[in-house]
């Protein structure tokens, strides 16, 4: 039994990990582009950006999975997702990322607005280059200073892959749950707490880290 | 030929006229100090002068060779405005030191990608990177910070920042070296460290513009000392002139603030 549950479990976690991994490959760029099209001296441009910003991050994200889950189909009479699993992970996906790329672009945007403008002004009087100044004066300076709120995020994000289950997306919890209803067996739902602790502990680990390894200056 | 020619220098923050008319000149190997009452527009002068701001009017001339004029009907390019910059290197009043490099990664740093644009830059890397260190370190033995190379700027003292700042700006060797109030953010008992490398300088010929409130350090160091108020050059000659028999009222009024 033990091992039925284990490899069910896994699965789940495999799905769970697929969510964590694809939100932070798509959500990072895509929340840098956010945050540079937040920070633009054109109203038109950072002013609805900074509308989209508010509802994504002021609305829940299982809201926001639903909607985008459900909302084509129901509202344009379209479902573009298609019917099977493959579309509704799809949509997860989809919502996972467009909801972490804004929490990140405004971690981003602080980071980067956080940075004194002196800095930028010392690298144009050394006679230095946009991009120059951007990648040995800047870059660095802003990662510093995002690590620890974007590790935050990334901890959130681990947990939040849950969320997915409300549009039937097998992820770690549902498998567990599953056992409930046809073994009548709770503890595989507990063990799935022992995939998250494990899973956190290591980010947290990592994060601090690289915490470390960025210990050397101080800006 | 005057080195540094500058010409009816305006500058408009919208309808703010900060600077309203700056004309002076200075030779090779001067020392010139700039005093006045806070708001008159001497930041914006320096900064003005090293392009992080674009003047409204007016033009700057470098040994003979106009370099910028307002007049003429193209802007400068990215690419001009970066070669301007390179005559001129400049020391702010908080040093902005870049936190993540040691010192000699801070003066070495804008050298190294300036070798990046030299046609022998490929073959010759390691050398030239070489020599940029070496040049580098005896710059910070100038200033007098040899043995703190590898520190990183949180680990020095705000004089020793503001030194180290200075071996920066030195690296490019600039013609004119400009100053902007180098020791207002220091604690008073630093600030004699950074005015004495900056006494040495005068003294090895360097071409320097100091804004200051230091009055017995610009009287004794400078050639020429400019009294900008309310955006023009209110009064200037030598320093036995303006600060100590000054012909116009409002230097005698801003003097008497220094006066205890
Ligand atoms: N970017 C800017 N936008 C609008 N106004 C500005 C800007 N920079 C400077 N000013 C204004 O220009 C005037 C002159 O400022 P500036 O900093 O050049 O004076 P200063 O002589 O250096 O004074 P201080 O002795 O206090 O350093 C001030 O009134 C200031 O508010
Ligand atoms: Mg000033």
């Amino acid at each position: 039994m033990f091992q039925t549950v284990l490899l069910s479990l896994t699965e789940g976690f495999g799905k769970t990990l697929e969510i964590f991994v694809l939100t932070l490959v798509g959500g990072i760029p895509l929340g840098l582009l956010i945050s540079l099209g937040s920070m633009s001296r054109c109203k038109l441009l950072s002013w609805p950006i900074k509308l989209v910003i508010w509802v994504v991050r002021g609305t829940p994200l299982m809201l926001q999975l639903l909607i985008i889950y459900y909302g084509p189909g129901l509202i344009l009479g379209n479902n573009w997702w298609g019917s099977g699993a493959s579309g509704r992970f799809t949509a997860a996906i989809i919502a996972f990322i467009f909801n972490y790329a804004c929490y990140f672009s405004e971690i981003f945007r602080g980071g980067i607005e956080g940075v004194p403008r002196g800095q930028r002004e010392a690298g144009q009087v050394l006679g230095m280059t946009g991009t120059q100044i951007f990648f040995r004066v800047t870059l660095l300076q802003v990662i510093k200073r995002i690590i620890p709120p974007m590790g935050n995020e990334v901890i959130t994000l681990v947990k939040d892959t849950s969320l997915a289950r409300v549009i039937s997306v097998y992820e770690i919890i549902w498998n567990g749950q599953a056992f409930i209803k046809s073994q009548g067996l709770i503890w595989p739902l507990f063990f799935t707490g022992v995939f998250y602790l494990a899973f956190s502990g290591l980010l947290t680990l990592l994060l601090s880290w690289t915490e470390k390894k960025l210990d050397y200056f101080k800006v | 030929m005057a080195l540094l020619e500058v010409k009816d220098l305006r500058k408009n923050f919208d309808s703010l006229q900060v600077l309203r008319g700056v004309s002076f000149e200075m030779e090779k190997g001067e020392t010139l100090s700039i005093i006045g009452p806070s708001g008159g527009g001497k930041t914006t002068l320096l900064r003005c002068l090293n392009f992080l701001e674009i003047p409204s009017a007016g033009s700057i001339a470098v040994g003979g060779k106009t370099i910028f004029d307002a007049a003429s009907s193209r802007g400068l390019s990215e690419r001009e405005i970066r070669q301007n910059r390179l005559h001129f290197g400049l020391v702010f009043q908080n040093f902005n030191l870049f936190p993540q490099y040691t010192a000699l990664g801070n003066v070495s740093l804008a050298p190294k990608l300036q070798a990046k644009e030299r046609p022998d830059y490929k073959q010759r890397r390691k050398e030239l990177f070489e020599e940029i260190e070496e040049k580098s370190r005896e710059l910070l033995f100038r200033v007098g910070l040899g043995d703190k190379l590898n520190y990183y700027p949180h680990q020095l003292s705000g004089g020793q920042q503001q030194r180290v700042a200075i071996a920066r700006a030195l690296a490019l060797t600039p013609d004119v070296l400009f100053f902007d109030e180098p020791t207002s953010a220091l604690d008073p008992e630093l600030t004699g460290e950074v005015l004495n490398v900056i006494r040495q300088l005068a003294a090895e010929k360097m071409t320097m513009v100091v804004v200051t409130h230091e009055m017995a350090f610009a009287a004794a160091v400078s050639d020429k000392v400019l009294f900008i108020d309310g955006g023009v050059i209110a009064e200037q000659g030598p320093p036995e002139q303006v600060l100590k028999n000054p012909a116009e009222e409002r230097t005698r009024q801003f003097l008497r603030g220094y006066e205890k």
